[in-house]
């Protein structure tokens, strides 16, 4: 409990860092609405009820809106509408668990924010299991340390936490992240964050190239670097702290390393030809990238420390998009030595290269999920590039995706979404897939294009 | 020419006259007078020499500016020509240079050995389909496979560099055939 508190200021403080350094720069704090494209039957109702504020000041950010969002952004649950709850309870005591049951609803988050002082809020949530208090009528029988004692075993959850006005956005993340987490038995992803490039418009826009980092779901967006040439394949470090990407602004591609809170950068490569698809390591000691220095595009690992390079693959075919696996000990990579590109794994201590996909006519840009269970790629089929993965076990491939050109798909930390990049109306943009493909949504296209998005580590 | 016979027949003819001279005994003053007004005609005629030279120096260097530029404006209308047939486009997912384009490939050929302090970019494009990285290395085999033509066709490699955009730099934005078939390209960009 103490290292969670220790660790979520830490988080503070950096996020707070963040926030000082681009200030002016969060033009976009509301919620960013979303168009569910498939899924919404198979999630679980649950009730999100509006929480109480006690206090006359104008709160900075609606937490129970955010959880609401979180939970539905997740596609495991299906949030009941306002219109549809028969109360609005904000206490454990205040509510009827009969109504809520009738409604279908079996899980509950109520709770209320409360000014402690100046720009101070006590924030409190409790997580209801509905049906367990109707089974118990909200009191249980259970033995403790051998006597009999009432215990109220149908409140799963129960916390209060003083935060700064700053810090609504950030905790509301903690509280989906705990409600998932109690509720699905694995980590919620909320607490973190995507990096993408975003295109303006190139004829009225000097710097029309955007490296941009944002909240997970797209708020709080933040300008990390502004080029008048392309910007490509953002990645983060493991530790959530650098961005590796390749930058176009010398007229040929490097590789660059950023750090996202001094916003400090390194040119970590300069060799003629392609300098590209960099990837770090599980232990963030080393990044794979691709050169073509020596002829035509090869796979090669870099020591971070040490600035060695050790090169993966010797092909005269395309060789690229290389990712680690969550061992650390092989690489996956995209190869065009069998003809058409097709996604291969190499283990980088014996070398030993072997082909993973057979299915289709192409399939690029693959990736482990965090479980080693299942391998993500882009498939073309009959001229169609869609998301698909791959069962590691049984090799069985499935589609996640019907939507068009899509590509760049990058897993969240806990392995349950994919954030990818489609054409929407001719522009790229970004949009979401369970990672059981029932359940996807995108975002509408804003101002401009966004592309190569990534997903952050967990960041507490 | 004109000023190195004059002086050689000023050099005969002087003592000559001055000979005759002796002979009907002209006065000392005579004489006198008559080396004067020779030396006076020579100083003239070898003014006279010295301005034509002048002159005609600078008639050849005109002249020659006049060629340099004639050869320059020749130079900059046909790289400017070339600048404007600079595109070649490339079938899906394919590198090599269909043959519709090797005319327009030759005449940059011919015009960077003629020239061969000139030096270019292959800029290599791709359309969206497929991954950026995928993209970015078949981008690179497009401006690869023109840069081998040229090189073919006699360029030196110290004149050409390629650089690979992949999908980043579409010519037309959007997701149609049109578009696709627009950004599949190789360009030829003089520096």
């Amino acid at each position: 409990m103490s290292t969670w508190i220790l660790k979520l200021a830490r988080t503070q403080l950096r996020i707070a860092a963040v926030a000082l350094l681009f200030i002016g720069a969060h033009a976009n704090a509301a919620t960013t609405e979303i168009i569910i494209t498939g899924g919404v039957d198979s999630a679980r109702p649950i009730g999100v009820v509006p929480f109480k504020y006690i206090g006359n000041s104008t709160l900075p950010e609606n937490v129970s809106d955010v959880v609401k969002s979180d939970l539905q952004r997740s596609g495991k649950f299906n949030p009941l509408k306002l219109s549809m709850m028969p109360q609005f309870p904000t206490t454990d005591s205040e509510i009827d668990y009969k109504a809520w049951a009738e409604k279908g609803i079996d899980m509950l988050v109520v709770g209320s924010v409360e000014t402690t002082g100046l720009n101070q809020y006590a924030v409190t949530f409790e997580l209801i299991d509905v049906l367990r208090a109707q089974a118990t009528g909200g009191q249980a029988k259970s033995l403790v340390n051998g006597q009999l004692v009432m215990t109220r075993d149908h409140v799963i959850e129960k916390r209060t936490k003083t935060i700064d006005g700053a810090d609504f956005r950030q905790y509301a993340h903690i509280i989906s992240d705990i409600v998932y987490e109690k509720l699905t038995g694995e980590k919620g992803a909320f607490l973190t964050r995507i990096a993408y490039v975003k295109v303006l418009d190139r004829d009225t826009n000097p710097k029309p190239f955007r490296l941009v980092i944002a909240d997970y779901d797209n708020v709080n967006p933040t300008t990390l670097l502004s080029s008048p040439e392309p910007l490509m394949s953002p990645t983060w470090s493991p530790d959530g702290n650098t961005l590796a990407y390749v930058s176009f602004e010398n007229k040929r591609s490097q590789i660059y390393l950023q750090d996202i809170y001094t916003t400090s950068r390194t040119r970590l490569t300069d060799f003629p030809g392609i300098n590209g698809s960099p990837s770090f390591s599980p232990d963030g000691r080393r990044l794979a990238m691709v050169l073509s220095k020596d002829g035509n595009p090869e796979i090669y690992v870099m020591d971070l420390q040490t600035r060695n390079l050790t090169r993966i693959t010797r092909n005269r075919s395309i060789d690229t998009e290389p990712s680690w696996t969550p061992d650390g000990k092989s690489l996956i990579f995209t190869s065009e030595r069998g003809g058409k590109p097709q996604i291969y794994q190499v283990n980088l201590a014996t070398n030993r290269k072997k082909r993973m996909t057979f299915e289709g006519e192409m399939n690029l840009g693959g990736a482990v999920t965090p479980d080693n269970s299942q391998l993500v790629i882009v498939n073309r089929t009959r001229g169609d590039y869609h998301i698909a993965k791959q069962d590691l076990t049984n090799g069985d491939m499935l589609v996640l995706t019907n939507t068009y050109l899509d590509e760049s798909p990058s897993i969240s930390p806990n392995g349950s979404m994919i954030i990818y990049s489609v054409l929407e109306n001719g522009k790229p943009a970004l949009a979401w897939v369970s990672l059981d493909g029932r359940f996807s949504f995108k975002e509408p296209v804003a101002d401009g294009e966004v592309k190569s998005p990534s997903w952050s580590p967990f960041l507490l | 020419m004109f000023n190195k016979n004059t002086l050689k027949t000023l050099m005969i003819v002087l003592p000559l006259v001055t000979l005759a001279a002796c002979k009907s005994g002209p006065t000392e003053a005579e004489i006198e007078a008559e080396a004067n007004r020779a030396a006076e005609v020579a100083a003239q005629q070898a003014a006279d020499a010295k301005a034509a030279a002048e002159a005609e120096a600078k008639r050849v260097e005109l002249a020659k500016a006049a060629e340099m530029k004639r050869l320059k404006d020749l130079k900059e209308e046909e790289k400017s020509k070339l600048m404007n047939q600079n595109v070649v486009y490339f079938d899906f997912d394919r590198a090599s240079i269909k043959s519709d384009f090797h005319s327009v490939l030759d005449m940059h050929a011919a015009f960077l050995v003629k020239n061969p302090g000139q030096s270019i970019v292959i800029e290599g494009h791709t359309d969206n389909r497929g991954t950026p990285e995928y993209n970015i290395a078949l981008g690179e085999r497009r401006a690869k496979s023109v840069e081998t033509y040229l090189m073919n066709a006699g360029v030196s490699s110290s004149q050409v560099s390629v650089v690979s955009y992949g999908e980043e730099k579409p010519a037309v934005q959007g997701g149609s055939e049109y578009a696709f078939a627009q950004n599949r390209r190789g360009v030829v960009v003089y520096q």
